[in-house]
């Protein structure tokens, strides 16, 4: 393969990473918790999808539309019952954390209790074919993917630099304290944070699972990893960083995977992230923030 | 002979928003200062830019002569500037005394490996550092509360133990941040001597943010007033309070006083 | 009252020494089995894991979701100079246990420097990623066997070993705890922005805490290894280094007397409940959130428990239900 197509397939499965990130970044961003249990919502997600089709049988757009209601759900919930108590209680940070990687690996065994370990094959719903681009062949699939990811992204862009409830999620960020005393009901736009980030995640499922077409209770573990130092690159807390650091991420990881090995992509895409520690911890177009003394 | 703590011009911007402008300060051995403005003037920057919370953008900062700008926060509190804060920063789960002895990292030297060996240098040292503990303590009023820990001591008596646990790192000047906020006359009263003593026991200069102004000028031998991030004025307690840019900030600027 | 502390030093010396005794005395005689001897010396192995993993996580208060990738670094340290030193054995263990401690703290500190100099949870992420990379490398490395890891490794740990390990890494520990850098460690986990400005290297005291977190995951993993024979890179995945954490969360983070109950708990009841290992992690992640949940500081709290005050809460506990009895 040539160095374009393994460019565009980066792309491909960076995008993907981008959806997630943004779950993670915006989660982050508001209330300063790495969410563990978001990678395990892809996975959600694509049960859901695999459910409604093959099991019930219903058309692609209910099943979608049923995975992405089912995912935000989910999202909100998981606020609800395990973090929202944590936090008021003004509880310590790594007890938080605790909680979140707990809910990780109780929904993966929760999925492995209920569809047994071994994976269940995702059904081929995305129009096949393929358009030539030079010496490159770029398929349905990823334009479809690269078109989604990017209506997606504008929107939610959109959605939180001109709309009130954009506007309460950047107070709340900034100073949940102050927000409260502004008259923004906090626990609400923290609820809408977890359900517009999950319901990313449910499309990205929707995407991952028609690219590699396998449902395991552990797909979100490592997708989740990478999108969460998609993140980080991009800049934690930044629509736009974490975007760019998806397709960064995507690109390098296939070139890694393409060139070298894909034992060593693997390597490579975690020694990013230390790189990244290193030299720019705020990440590339995050801002650097000290806490308030 | 150089002053023992001056800022020259100091100035720090967030984005494009000046906090702080052209702010010079002069702090002499032993003084006590008052630092006061209205809220939001910039006050407790001026301690983040000392202590390194925050990097000035402009200015220099020397203390002894020497600048300290640059200098790591735990660098500069071992230089000689201990701090209080304005919402109590305690270690909360631990006992009162222990909150004290963290403080005199700067001047323990055993190496790890003769703590856990428990050699002797580890049994004397840490006994120096028991003695001086409730030393501390006793000097704040808080000798009999030793073994409490942090987060059970009333709000008042955390604030002292801020206190203690600042001056256990020896330092030239003090910091605090509010110390009366939150006080009843009387303790306010309590407190006022205690500043006092404790200037004169430890030899310290003391640089003080407070809205109390009745504290303020009954304890301070000099003022600056800050207003919207730069100096309006300063002296002498009785001149500051007749200074008629400080009665407009204040009456113009904020109800509360 | 530092006679008094030498003369509780001594006290608790004296109640190891005789816990070891009449445990070697149960074996030797075959009252314990060689099943039993088996699970003892994992419930050793486990009590350095998460007594160590409390330094870290419950002292400094650091999520680290990597401490099996440590322990496996120390392990296949350990298994390869083993397997190719001809030193006589009991040497060959401890220079193995050293190697091994040594290896995983320089792995933890390539991990450690990017992330410990920051705040916020960034070592959480990249020790959950070290655990899954180790994993991967141990997996498709020649020199430690792929896939199918080593075998053959001499069985050089024995049961006083693992005590005796174990107890200088609870002592290590508790001594460290208990003197300035511990006082410093703890300070940071309370509030760094404070411990910084009462003078505290705060990047330093992160760095040495995790680094000697690590350093005891790698002697675990080399005594590990001497007492299985064969290591597998499967062995020490994700589960593994959650199953440390609920120990440490079982026990109370910040309480090292918590943490060895809770290995020792923890170790036995998966071997008495094996009907249920499959539904193993789903339970534990379940507890590990209500814990979290009613009470985030762990289980059993922060404090320390001793026998005598075990004895004096006891005493109390009769001499109540004595005057209830009296009453009646």
């Amino acid at each position: 393969m040539n160095v374009l197509s393994q460019i565009i397939n980066g792309l491909h499965i960076g995008s993907i990473y981008a959806l997630v990130a943004l779950g993670y970044s915006m989660v982050y961003g508001i209330i300063k918790l790495i969410n563990f249990a978001h990678g395990e919502i892809i996975m959600v997600g694509a049960y859901a999808v695999y459910v409604m089709l093959v099991l019930v049988g219903t058309p692609l757009w209910i099943a979608v539309l049923v995975s992405l209601l089912f995912c935000a759900c989910m999202g909100m919930l998981i606020e609800r019952v395990a973090y929202r108590r944590l936090r008021n209680k003004n509880a310590p940070r790594i007890s938080l954390l605790i909680t979140a990687i707990g809910v990780s690996i109780f929904l993966q065994n929760l999925a492995q209790t209920i569809f047994s370990s071994s994976g269940k094959s995702f059904p081929n719903v995305m129009p096949q074919g393929s358009i030539r681009l030079g010496d490159a062949e770029i398929s349905a699939l990823t334009l479809i993917t690269l078109a989604t990811a990017a209506v997606l992204m504008i929107g939610l862009q959109l959605l939180v630099s001109k709309t009130k409830m954009g506007k309460a999620m950047r107070a709340v960020s900034e100073d949940a304290g102050a927000a409260k005393l502004m008259g923004i009901n906090t626990n609400v736009t923290i609820t809408w944070t977890f359900a517009i980030g999950s319901a990313l995640a449910s499309i990205a499922a929707l995407l991952y699972s028609s690219a590699y077409p396998l449902v395991t209770p552990y797909m979100g573990s490592t997708l989740g990893l990478k999108a969460f130092i998609a993140a980080v690159l991009g800049g934690i807390g930044s629509v736009p960083g974490a975007m760019l650091g998806g397709f960064l991420l995507g690109i390098a990881e296939t070139l890694a995977k393409g060139y070298i090995s894909s034992v060593v992509a693997d390597a490579i895409v975690f020694g990013i992230l230390i790189l990244v520690l290193l030299i720019r911890p705020a990440g590339l177009l995050g801002r650097n923030v000290k806490e308030k003394v | 002979m150089a002053k023992l703590l001056e800022t020259e011009n100091l100035g720090i911007a967030f984005g494009g928003l000046r906090a702080l402008s052209d702010v010079t300060l002069e702090i002499g051995r032993g003084e006590i200062v008052g630092l006061i403005g209205p809220n939001g003037a910039g006050k407790t920057t001026v301690f983040n830019l000392l202590t390194d919370v925050y990097m000035p953008t402009e200015g220099t900062i020397t203390l002894e002569g020497k600048s300290i700008v640059g200098k790591k926060t735990y660098q500069i509190t071992r230089a000689g500037i201990a701090r209080t804060f304005q919402n109590i920063r305690l270690f909360k789960d631990i006992s009162v005394i222990d909150n004290v002895k963290i403080a005199m990292e700067g001047d323990m030297h055993y190496s790890a490996l003769a703590g856990i060996l428990r050699l002797p240098s580890y049994w004397r040292e840490e006994k120096a550092a028991d003695l001086r503990a409730r030393e501390l303590l006793r000097v704040v009023d808080l000798e009999d509360f030793a073994d409490a820990k942090a987060k059970n001591l009333p709000y008042g008596q955390q604030r002292k133990l801020e206190i203690a646990r600042a001056l256990a790192t020896q330092p030239k000047v003090l910091l605090l941040d509010e110390p009366a906020a939150g006080m009843n006359p009387t303790e306010t009263q309590e407190l006022a001597e205690m500043i006092e003593k404790i200037r004169k026991k430890f030899d310290v200069a003391i640089l003080l943010i407070e809205h109390d102004m009745s504290f303020v000028m009954e304890i301070c031998e000099k003022l600056y007033v800050l207003d919207y991030g730069m100096v309006i004025a300063q002296g002498k307690p009785e001149d500051v309070r007749k200074d008629p840019k400080v009665i407009a900030a204040y009456l113009g600027g904020n109800e509360d006083e | 009252m530092m006679k008094k502390k030498g003369k509780s030093y001594l006290i608790n010396f004296a109640l190891v020494a005789v816990l070891f005794v009449v445990l070697q005395v149960l074996i030797s005689s075959g009252v314990i089995n060689r099943y039993y001897n088996g699970i003892l010396m994992l419930v050793g192995i486990n009590v350095i894991l998460a007594v160590s993993l409390n330094l870290a996580t419950g002292f400094l208060g650091q999520l680290v979701l990597g401490h099996a990738g440590f322990m496996a670094v120390g392990a296949y340290t350990a298994a390869l100079f083993t397997l190719n030193s001809s030193l006589p054995e009991g040497l060959a263990l401890v220079v193995g246990m050293v190697l091994g401690g040594l290896v995983a703290a320089v792995f933890s500190a390539v991990i450690g420097i990017p992330a410990l100099r920051l705040r916020g949870d960034y070592i959480a992420i990249l020790t959950l990623g070290f655990g899954e990379i180790i994993r991967v490398l141990l997996n498709s490395l020649e020199f430690t066997g792929g896939a199918k890891g080593l075998n053959g490794i001499p069985a050089y740990t024995t049961f006083p070993s693992v005590f005796i390990v174990a107890a200088l890494t609870v002592y290590i520990i508790y001594a460290f705890i208990n003197s300035r850098h511990g006082r410093a460690v703890i300070a940071i986990r309370e509030d760094e922005i404070a411990a910084e400005s009462a003078g505290i290297h705060t990047t330093y005291y992160k760095m040495l805490a995790f680094i000697l977190s690590a350093f005891f995951a790698g002697v675990a993993g080399a005594l590990y290894a001497n007492y299985i024979g064969v290591l597998a890179p499967a062995k020490f995945d994700f589960n593994y280094s959650v199953e440390i954490l609920l120990m440490v969360v079982m026990g109370g983070m910040g309480s090292i007397t918590g943490s060895i109950v809770a290995a020792v708990v923890l170790t036995f009841l998966p071997e008495l409940l094996r009907g249920f290992s499959d539904y193993r992690m789903l339970i534990y992640s379940a507890i590990l959130i209500a814990i979290m949940l009613f009470k985030p500081t762990g289980l059993l709290g922060q404090q320390e428990f001793s026998l005598a005050g075990l004895a004096k809460r006891g005493k109390r506990w009769f001499a109540k239900r004595k005057k209830g009895k009296e009453g009646a």
